[in-house]
């Protein structure tokens, strides 16, 4: 079973443990009501969807219950990082880049 | 007149016996789901008369009382005498969230020189002694049911889970009580 590092509660834990939730670092605008909708597909809608390291939003939905942010190679499915939200994007060298 | 509800338990009569194996179901309890900042855990501490654990995976107990650490800013306290947490709790003014869930969860008492081994047939957790060491507490799953696993006793667990999932909850264990004699 693949392991995940959680950052909440400091060990590896089994994915059955865990949820996706999306890619990370996007911030919602903050006057939504305001934007175009071009502005708005562009927040709600596009993702990069890279070849290679994607930053995820991942929850430990049946531990701590926490989001957290992950650095996946979606090429070799490794987890190369996971980090607290709110932390900055870890500088990543090597696979996947 | 009209006759009071009364509440029974949802394990009602089921217990397992077995080589190496008891499942029995936990007497009832009151419990506390309990959310705080780090600010209000001293004053919660006093108030409940225990020291809120503040590291993953670990449980603090004291006369029948104990606190589970589940989240960075989440508790499960139980206290088997039924005491009344919510009280307890209403007394600290620093911000906080306590909200009375005796009722929606049940336990099951997992004991006997096998237990490590009959809960791995559900659950994904490392649960030898050096990983999950007597008094550790986590939120993980069973089978397909989320559970709070607290360790005891070296062979003593407890499986908290939600009374709608009790019943899967004790099949499921019994079943893998069963194959692994
Ligand atoms: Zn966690």
């Amino acid at each position: 079973m693949l392991l995940i590092y959680c950052p909440y509660c400091e060990e590896e834990r089994p994915e059955l443990e865990f949820r996706h939730a999306g890619e990370a670092h996007i911030a919602r605008p903050e006057n939504i009501a305001g934007i175009s909708d071009e502005a708005f597909e562009r927040y709600f809608f596009i993702r990069s969807n890279p070849k290679g390291i994607a930053y995820e939003r991942w929850r430990h939905i049946h531990g701590c219950a926490r989001f957290f942010n992950a650095a996946r190679d979606t090429v070799s499915d490794r987890f190369l990082a996971t980090y607290r939200t709110g932390e900055p994007k870890p500088r990543l060298e090597g696979e996947g880049q | 007149m009209v006759e009071a509800a009364r509440r029974t338990s949802p394990l009602e009569g089921r217990a397992f016996r077995g080589h190496g194996i008891v499942l029995a179901p936990a007497a009832p309890a009151s419990r506390l789901s309990l959310r705080a900042a780090e600010e209000a855990l001293p004053a919660l501490s006093k108030a409940l008369g225990l020291s809120l654990p503040r590291r993953p995976k670990t449980s603090a107990a004291e006369g029948g009382r104990a606190a589970l650490w589940l989240g960075p800013d989440e508790w499960l306290v139980i206290d088997e005498q039924g005491a009344d947490l919510p009280a307890l709790a209403a007394g600290v003014s620093a911000l906080h969230s306590a909200v009375d869930i005796s009722h929606r969860n049940t336990a099951i008492l997992v004991s006997g020189k096998r237990a490590e081994e009959v809960l791995a047939a559900g659950c994904p957790q490392d649960l030898c002694e050096a990983r999950f060491p007597v008094g550790a507490a986590s939120r993980t799953v069973f089978g397909k049911a989320e559970i709070v696993l607290w360790r005891t006793g070296k062979t003593v667990f407890r499986v908290e889970c939600w009374r709608s999932f009790s019943d899967y909850v004790f099949s499921l264990l019994e079943k893998a009580a069963r194959e692994t004699m």
